[in-house]
């Protein structure tokens, strides 16, 4: 059985999990779902998710539990808004001392549209299939390396994307699919049984 | 139900802390240290108690100053009914708007119709039924009031397990089919019967619910979430003890590990004094009933 590990200090946690599990029966697959807080819990995990929430405090809580280097060292991740902040290689309007895991080539823009005021939900078109997505306080993906894949635009904006690097795969998200639909979490899931 | 994307900002703030700050150096100290969102306001709720006389919305250049300051998003305060503080926060762009007993009710008969507002509203609650009157008025989320500026918890826990026996109670009636006396708890509540039964049937509040109000240490703050609300509102907690930016860091990693007493032994650990705080029956104005 594999397991999925979703980091659990702070963000939409539940809604991960929740959807995780649902994703798996879709797929008739038995996968163990756990809460991620401790160095002890990222380890033989088979995959990551990093949910939305604050990338400035889930990178200090990261940090504050000496998790970041074994967080590098994991196959699968996949990150949704704040989630997506934490894969890039690079950050603007980052706060002083954030740091990010450096995993995709992607050059990430926080709070790109604006305030709470701009936040939007829309239709999208994904090369997954369509679906209806939430963008709250949501980052642009600026710039992407030749290595990714981009799975989905709107209005010329990269909000979806995929690299493969050697054995290790990333999934990165602007919007919240965990909040709509089961559909990146089974692409996900595809992607660590390699099916 | 109103202002679905405010739902969700607020889902994307669970397990965190939000803090009151005042300038916007303790905007910075706040992100610094972890917070999920900074509250901006004229002052702490122990020095709005201590000044006396009428607390009113922050002056935008405040606001404007600690939104510049940092990258997390900026909730701020309006007084009870004051729709139009409401739309001067709004024309700021601030993230939330507290309609908050915090500050002194402009409205004694009826709160902002949060419906007419783009951006989401959080109100504060001492049980289930005023929870669920602020949330069909459209606020995107609940806090407990507690008793704000006064450093005891007491409050807070009070309206926690009032708000959370109110829901036991819908879920029995609907679990014994009992749609009559589901009814009746709407008109008793005052609410539209379909927000009773999706309370029900969800088994907690339709939005998400932080604590506020007494917060002073990092326990307190893992004793709220270990009864069940989705995070915690830290006032006077913090910029009223004497080591801020410590107490502030240990508050947010015990209200991220607050299952795991070992951990909130060790952030518990040489804080300095924590605020100093006061017996509610000793208080001379009691926010909470605003």
């Amino acid at each position: 059985m594999k397991k999925i590990g979703v980091l659990a200090f702070h963000g939409d946690v539940v809604e991960h999990i929740e959807v995780t599990k649902k994703a798996a029966k879709n797929l008739r697959l038995d996968i163990e779902v756990i809460p991620v807080r401790t160095k002890n819990s990222l380890r033989n995990l088979n995959a990551l998710i990093i949910p939305g929430g604050e990338s400035t405090t889930l990178h200090k809580l990261c940090q504050r539990e000496n998790m970041w280097e074994d967080m590098k060292r994991i196959k699968n991740i996949f990150g949704t808004c704040a989630g997506t902040i934490m894969l890039a290689k690079t950050i603007h309007h980052k706060t002083l001392d954030q740091e990010t895991l450096e995993l995709m080539d992607i050059e990430i823009d926080r709070n790109a549209y604006g305030r709470q005021t701009e936040s939007f939900e829309k239709n999208i078109k994904t090369s997954l299939g369509r679906m209806h997505a939430v963008f709250i306080r949501a980052p642009k993906i600026k710039k992407a390396g030749k290595d990714v894949k981009i799975l989905a635009r709107s209005e010329r904006e990269i909000i979806a994307c995929e690299q493969k690097t050697g054995d290790n795969y990333y999934l990165a998200t602007c919007f919240h699919p965990e909040l709509t639909s089961t559909m990146f979490h089974e692409y996900f899931i595809k992607k660590i049984y390699q099916i | 139900m109103h202002n679905q994307l405010g739902r969700n900002l607020a889902q994307m703030l669970k397990g965190g802390v939000i803090m009151d700050v005042v300038t916007a150096e303790h905007a910075r100290i706040a992100e610094k240290t972890g917070a999920v969102a900074v509250m901006a306001l004229e002052r702490v709720p122990a020095d709005i108690r201590a000044a006396g006389g009428v607390a009113r919305m922050s002056d935008p250049t405040k606001i404007k100053e600690i939104q510049n300051a940092v990258t997390i998003p900026v909730m701020a305060k309006c007084r009870i009914g004051h729709f139009v503080e409401a739309q001067v926060l709004e024309v700021l762009e601030v993230d939330f708007i507290d309609e908050s007993e915090v500050l002194t009710p402009a409205d004694e008969e009826f709160h902002i119709d949060k419906t007419k507002f783009k951006a989401p509203f959080v109100c504060g609650c001492r049980d289930l039924g005023e929870a669920l009157r602020r949330i069909a008025e459209g606020a995107a989320m609940i806090r407990t009031k507690g008793e704000a500026g006064s450093g005891n918890i007491v409050e807070a826990i009070r309206h926690i397990r009032a708000v959370k026996s109110g829901i036991e109670e819908l879920k029995k009636l609907l679990q014994t089919k009992n749609i009559k006396k589901l009814k009746e708890k709407a008109k008793e509540y005052k609410v539209p019967y379909e927000l009773i039964l999706k309370t029900a049937q969800l088994g907690r509040l339709p939005v998400v619910n932080f604590a506020a109000g007494g917060i002073a240490t990092p326990a307190d703050a893992a004793l709220c979430m270990q009864l069940g609300v989705d995070g915690v509102f830290v006032g006077s907690g913090i910029f009223k003890s004497s080591d801020p930016a410590k107490m502030a860091r240990a508050i947010v990693d015990a209200t991220a590990h607050f299952n795991d007493s070992g951990k909130i032994a060790k952030a518990s650990e040489n804080l300095g004094e924590a605020m100093k705080g006061q017996e509610i029956s000793l208080l001379e104005t009691k926010m909470a009933e605003r």
